[in-house]
């Protein structure tokens, strides 16, 4: 699992791939279409196999209809701070599970309840589903299932995060291509 | 399209004094990632919104807290359309809010909706009972918080739009509940035709609202005079109903006995009984049926 920081930085080898093209396109004072077209495709190409994977339903998609011109960020804001939430949480859990003599059940379910929660909100179909099946080895006072899930858990939500913050990245990409394009609409 | 951009940009938080006609809507959930989405899902349907994490903070906003010292001129200046609130909250549940609400002098009449991620039949009957509004299960898409608009506030009030007809059978009864009331009553007059609606189960029993002992009628600020009285009593209290249960979901004008316009036990100038609930949309495809 990484550090837990949440960062949306493209990484070092990315930035100076993107500011040399940013160069490019100022020069040439156009974004190819094949370049809009390949940024667009990967997204699509991305969600399609996080949706075909289970990793994604259509509670995401809801979100993204939520996000426009006047909140343009909304996705990725939500996204955010469900990372954050969910950190939280699962730090929680750890901690609870860490204790060897007696697990405290009630808040175990508490902070799966609040996990699962959130992960539907935002379509983490996967999560929501690891943290049903892990509440219902809560229940079942089941120490092992539960160690077991929490640590598909970790992985499922290792994932997730991973995988959103590479479609955030192209996203980025695009936006960042486009204010070049038409410069003075970069959304802050 | 500037215009608006720029206006959106200066818009300030919700607790600034609005025009008559826009819905303040107070959402209460102790998630902060279902706050944020409720926020953008009532902004986006053109509401006011001001979202707090708890019970007790709604209740605190309100002046619930302290009733009996609050000033008609907060009240007054305090215009709250709608509470949506979601159930499992620490401290305070929504449930728990819901009796705070309906208990209270200024607010009883405000509908009242519980959001839950957990679809059980025993607990939605017990937030309907209570008089809640409605019940949403979560996650909560745009099209649930339409339909609620558009029912409560809107236009389009009295349309049904086509019946739900892959109830899924855990939505069970209270939907059954509901199909069965509006298919028991004769068309109303102010809805659009709409067609035969499909049920899952065999009519069941009187099950229809009679006047279920909180008030629950809304009183929307925009609401047009030419609404016909179609006033249904809430739909929402499945307990033995207290008078003919062949009239008092009638959705018709005062040719029932349970004539609309008499007094409270109210009927509300509609019902979610009658017009499709945000808790019967699919679950299962995608497909927007706002």
């Amino acid at each position: 699992m990484d550090n837990g920081v949440f960062s949306l930085g493209l990484k070092l080898e990315d930035e100076s791939k993107w500011l040399k093209n940013i160069i490019v396109y100022a020069v040439e004072g156009e974004i190819p279409l094949r370049h809009k077209v390949r940024l667009r495709t990967d997204m699509n190409r991305l969600l399609s196999l996080l949706f075909h994977q289970g990793v994604l339903d259509e509670q995401f998609l809801q979100l993204q209809q939520l996000q426009d011109e006047t909140s343009p960020n909304f996705v990725s804001e939500v996204v955010t701070i469900y990372f954050h939430e969910s950190e939280k949480q699962l730090r929680n859990l750890r901690n609870l599970l860490l204790d060897r003599e007696m697990w405290d059940y009630v808040k175990l379910i508490i902070h799966l309840n609040q996990l699962m929660g959130s992960s539907s909100s935002i379509g983490a179909k996967r999560v929501r589903n690891i943290c049903a099946a892990f509440r219902g080895a809560v229940e079942q006072n089941n120490r092992s299932a539960c160690m077991r899930a929490l640590e598909v858990l970790e992985h499922e939500y290792c994932y997730l995060k991973n995988k959103l913050h590479e479609l955030f990245q192209i996203e980025q990409q695009r936006v960042l291509g486009d204010a070049v394009r038409y410069p003075g609409v970069l959304h802050p | 399209m500037s215009a608006m951009f720029s206006r959106r940009w200066r818009s300030q938080p919700e607790t600034t004094t609005t025009t008559t006609t826009d819905v303040h809507v107070l959402a209460v959930d102790d998630s902060l990632v279902d706050r944020k989405v409720i926020e953008r899902l009532l902004k986006i349907t053109s509401c006011k919104v001001t979202a707090v994490e708890s019970g007790w903070r709604a209740c605190q906003y309100l002046g619930l807290d302290q009733e009996d010292k609050t000033s008609p001129e907060f009240v007054n200046g305090l215009k709250v359309d709608l509470i949506i609130t979601d159930y499992c909250m620490p401290g305070m549940t929504g449930y728990e809010l819901l009796k705070k609400i309906k208990g209270s002098a200024n607010f009883r009449e405000v509908p009242v909706v519980i959001m839950s991620s957990e679809n059980v039949v025993a607990r939605i009957d017990r937030c309907l009972e209570e008089g809640a509004e409605d019940f949403i299960v979560k996650p909560v898409k745009l099209s649930d918080v339409k339909r609620l608009k558009d029912y409560m506030f809107g236009e389009t009030r009295g349309t049904i739009p086509s019946a739900d007809k892959n109830n899924k059978e855990e939505k069970g009864s209270f939907n059954k509940r509901k199909l069965q009331e509006m298919s028991d009553n004769s068309p109303p007059l102010s809805l659009s035709s709409s067609p035969p609606l499909s049920l899952s189960s065999s009519p069941s029993t009187s099950q229809s609202p009679p006047t279920s002992s909180p008030s629950t009628s809304p009183s929307p600020p925009n609401l047009s005079p030419s609404t016909s009285p179609s006033t249904v009593s809430p739909s929402n209290s499945p307990s033995p109903p207290t008078e003919s249960p062949t009239t008092s979901s009638s959705p018709q004008s005062p040719s029932s006995s349970e004539s609309p316009s008499s007094t409270p036990p109210t009927s509300p100038p509609f019902s979610p009984s009658q017009l499709e609930s945000p808790t019967m949309r699919l679950k299962v495809t995608n497909y927007d049926q706002a």
